[in-house]
C-alpha cells in the first residue's frame, strides 16, 4: 500500500525542484557523506567482530588443554596440538572424512547432472503441459521435508539400504527443484537463435545442450555444485535416521555422537567436541573462500524471483 | 509416423519426445519421492505402524491422540514462539546490516564475505557453538554482558532463556538473507533517491517510503522462506538439547515440533503417530503460507506492475 502511494509521487516532483536544490548540494555533501562513511565502516567493524569472533573463539579453544577451553582467552595460555592428535585416536576421523567426501562428491555431481537435464528440458522445449508441470516443480519446494521422510525411509529400508550412504545422496539422481528453477532461469538467458543457428547446421537436442547450453551455463552449474556441496556436507537429519555404525558416519554425525558422548551428558571432554567442530566446520570455509563470488552472486539471484 | 515423413510436424514430436526424456529424471523422482511418499504418508498417519509389522488401520485414533498429547501442545508453542521471536528480528537485522553495506562502499566486498562466513557453518557445529558460548558459567556471552555489569542469565539451562539462546544463535546465520536484501537495495533507482533529497526527506522518510517499499518483494520472500524453515527448524536445537548424551536434564523448552516428530518416529517407531504429526504440520505450513501470500497482494510492489 505504502508502495504505491509513495513512489510516484517522489518521481513527479523530480524535475519541478530539482534545479532549484542543485546550488547548496556540491557544499555541504561531501563533509558529511566523509564523516557519515567513517561512522558506518566503524559500525561494519564492530559488527564484523561479532560475526567472525565465534570461529576464532572456537579455533583458539581447539588448541588449550582440557583445563582451559572455557578461559575465554584468545591467544591460548598454553598453545598445543595434543587435541587434534587425540581425536584422530578417540574417533574415527578419517573415516568420517572419508565418507562425508564420498556422499559430497556423489551427491554435488548427480544433483549438478540431473537438475541441468531437467531445467534445460523446461527451458528449451515447447510441449503441452509444460508450465503446470513446472508449476508442480515449483510446488514440491513448499512441502516440508517430514511429510516425505518416513516414506522415504521406508523405501531405503526395502531396498535394504538404510545403514550405507546410498539414501544420503542417490536421492540427487532425480534432480532437485530449487536447482532445477535456479538453471531454468539462467537456460533462459540464452539467446535462443543460437540453438535455431546450431540447428540448421544439424545439431541434434542432445549436441544442443552438450555443446552449447551446459558449456555456456558454467557459472550456474558451479552454483549448483557448491549449494550442494555445503547442503550434503552439513546435513545432520538424514545420517541421524539412516546411519547406525559409528564406521558409517560423516563428519557431522560423528561429531554428534562426539558430543552425546563427551558433552554433558558425558566424560566432559570439550577440548576434543571443540576440535572435531573444527575440522566439520574448515572444509566449509575453504569452500566459501575457494567460490565466494559464485556464492554470492547465486545468493542474490535466489532473492530475486519473489 | 512413416507417412508424414519431413513435414515439419515430425520436428516437434521429436522435441516433445526429448522433452520429456531431459525431464524424465524429475518426473520420476516426482512420482517415487514425493507423490507417493505424500500419499503413503496420508495413509500412516490412520495407521499403527513400527516397521516390523503392517500397518494396522486404526482410523482417526492418531489424531484424536495429537489433540490430546501435552507434548504436541508443548511442541507447537515452542516452534510457534521460536519462529515468531527469530523471523522478524532476522529479517530486520539483515536489513540494517544491508543498508550499512550498502553505504560502505568499496569495502562492501569484505564486510559481506564476513557476514556470509557463519552461513557456511554446519548446523551442527552451531548447535555446539551454542553451548560453549552461552553457557550461563563460562560462555563468551555473559562474560561480555559482564563487562556491561549485566549478569547474564542461564541461556542452556533456564527454561525460560533457552528459546532467547537459540533464537540470538539463528541470528549468527543471517549472511544470506544480507546478501539477498543488498541485491535488491542495489536495484532500487538511484533517481527515486535524488528525488526524495530534492524534496527533503531524510534518511527515516527515504527508507520507509522508497527503500522498503522497493525491496518488499525481497522482504517477502525472505518471509515466507525464514518462516517455512522456522517451522522445520531441528538441528541447532537437536544437536544442543537431545540425543543420547543429554537425558540427564530437562530439555522441554528446546522440543521443536520437527524434533518431536522425528523422536517419535526414528526413536520410538510410531511411524503411524509421526505420520499424523508430518500432516498436521504440512496442514499448518500451508495455511501460514496462504495467509502471507494474500497479504502480500496488499504490501508488496512488483516492478513489472507498473509497466
Amino acid at each position: 500500500m505504502t508502495s504505491t502511494e509513495a513512489a510516484p509521487p517522489l518521481l513527479d516532483a523530480a524535475p519541478a525542484t530539482g534545479l532549484a536544490a542543485e546550488p547548496t548540494r556540491p557544499t555541504r555533501r561531501p563533509a558529511r557523506t566523509t564523516i557519515g562513511r567513517a561512522a558506518v565502516l566503524l559500525l561494519l567493524s564492530v559488527i564484523t567482530v561479532a560475526f567472525v569472533y565465534p570461529f576464532v573463539w572456537l579455533l583458539s579453544a581447539s588448541f588449550k588443554p582440557r583445563s582451559d577451553v572455557f578461559d575465554n582467552r584468545l591467544i591460548p595460555k598454553t598453545f598445543t596440538f595434543d587435541n587434534y592428535i587425540q581425536v584422530w585416536q578417540e574417533a574415527p576421523m578419517a573415516l568420517w572424512l572419508l565418507n562425508t567426501v564420498i556422499v559430497t562428491v556423489l551427491a554435488t555431481v548427480t544433483v549438478t547432472i540431473s537438475s541441468a537435464l531437467v531445467a534445460w528440458g523446461f527451458a528449451y522445449f515447447r510441449f503441452r503441459g509444460r508450465d503446470l508441470l513446472f508449476g508442480l516443480v515449483l510446488a514440491t519446494m513448499m512441502i516440508p521435508g517430514a511429510v516425505t521422510m518416513i516414506p522415504t525411509y521406508l523405501i531405503w529400508d526395502s531396498a535394504g539400504m538404510t545403514g550405507t550412504l546410498v539414501p544420503l545422496w542417490a536421492g540427487n539422481i532425480f534432480g532437485s527443484a530449487f536447482y532445477i528453477f535456479l538453471l531454468r532461469q539462467f537456460f533462459l538467458g540464452l539467446p535462443r537463435d543460437l540453438f535455431e543457428a546450431a540447428r540448421l547446421d544439424g545439431a541434434n537436442n542432445w549436441q544442443m545442450f552438450r555443446l552449447i547450453a551446459l558449456p555456456l551455463t558454467k557459472p550456474a552449474l558451479v552454483v549448483t555444485a557448491l549449494f550442494e556441496f555445503q547442503a550434503a556436507w552439513t546435513d545432520l537429519m538424514r545420517p541421524l535416521i539412516y546411519l547406525r555404525d559409528s564406521d558409517t558416519f560423516t563428519v557431522p554425525r560423528g561429531l554428534k555422537s562426539m558430543l552425546d558422548q563427551f558433552g554433558f551428558g558425558g566424560e566432559w571432554h570439550w577440548e576434543l567436541i571443540v576440535t572435531a567442530s573444527v575440522i566439520t566446520t574448515l572444509p566449509m570455509i575453504i569452500a566459501f573462500f575457494l567460490g565466494q563470488r559464485h556464492f554470492m552472486e547465486g545468493i542474490a539471484t535466489t532473492g530475486n524471483k519473489g | 509416423m512413416s507417412r508424414r515423413g519431413r513435414a515439419p510436424r515430425s520436428q516437434a514430436a521429436v522435441d516433445t519426445r526429448a522433452a520429456w526424456l531431459f525431464i524424465s529424471p524429475w518426473v520420476i523422482g516426482f512420482l517415487l519421492f514425493t507423490l507417493y511418499p505424500l500419499i503413503y504418508t496420508g495413509y500412516l498417519s490412520f495407521t499403527d505402524y513400527d516397521v516390523i509389522n503392517d500397518p494396522n488401520f486404526v482410523g482417526t485414533q492418531n489424531y484424536r491422540d495429537l489433540v490430546s498429547d501435552d507434548k504436541v501442545m508443548l511442541a507447537l508453542r515452542n516452534t510457534f514462539v521460536f519462529t515468531v521471536m527469530s523471523v522478524p528480528t532476522k529479517i530486520v537485522l539483515s536489513l540494517l546490516l544491508a543498508l550499512l553495506l550498502n553505504k560502505a562502499g568499496r569495502s562492501a566486498g569484505f564486510f559481506r564475505t564476513a557476514f556470509f562466513l557463519p552461513k557456511m557453518t554446519p548446523p551442527v557445529a552451531i548447535g555446539v557453538l551454542l553451548l560453549l558460548l552461552f553457557n550461563g558459567q563460562s560462555g563468551l556471552i555473559n562474560e561480555v554482558l559482564g563487562w556491561f555489569g549485566i549478569n547474564g542469565p542461564a541461556w542452556t539451562t533456564d527454561p525460560l532463556w533457552v528459546k532467547p539462546g537459540l533464537v540470538m544463535m539463528s541470528l549468527w546465520s543471517v549472511g544470506a538473507s544480507v546478501i539477498i536484501l543488498l541485491a535488491a537495495l542495489r536495484n532500487v533507482p538511484q533517481e527515486l533517491y535524488d528525488a526524495a533529497r530534492v524534496d527533503g526527506a531524510g534518511w527515516w522518510r527515504q527508507t520507509m517510503h522508497i527503500t522498503i517499499p522497493m525491496c518488499s518483494g525481497a522482504l517477502f520472500f525472505l518471509l515466507i522462506v525464514d518462516t517455512i524453515a522456522g517451522f522445520q527448524s531441528f538441528t541447532e536445537a537437536y544437536t544442543a538439547y537431545f540425543g543420547s548424551g543429554n537425558s540427564t536434564y530437562s530439555n522441554d523448552a528446546a522440543l521443536f515440533y520437527a524434533i518431536y516428530l522425528f523422536q517419535q518416529a526414528f526413536q520410538f517407531l510410531h511411524m503411524g503417530y509421526a505420520s499424523a504429526l508430518a500432516m498436521l504440520l504440512f496442514l499448518i505450513i500451508m495455511i501460514v503460507t496462504a495467509v502471507q501470500v494474500r497479504l502480500s497482494r496488499t504490501f508488496v510492489y512488483y516492478e513489472s506492475e507498473r509497466a
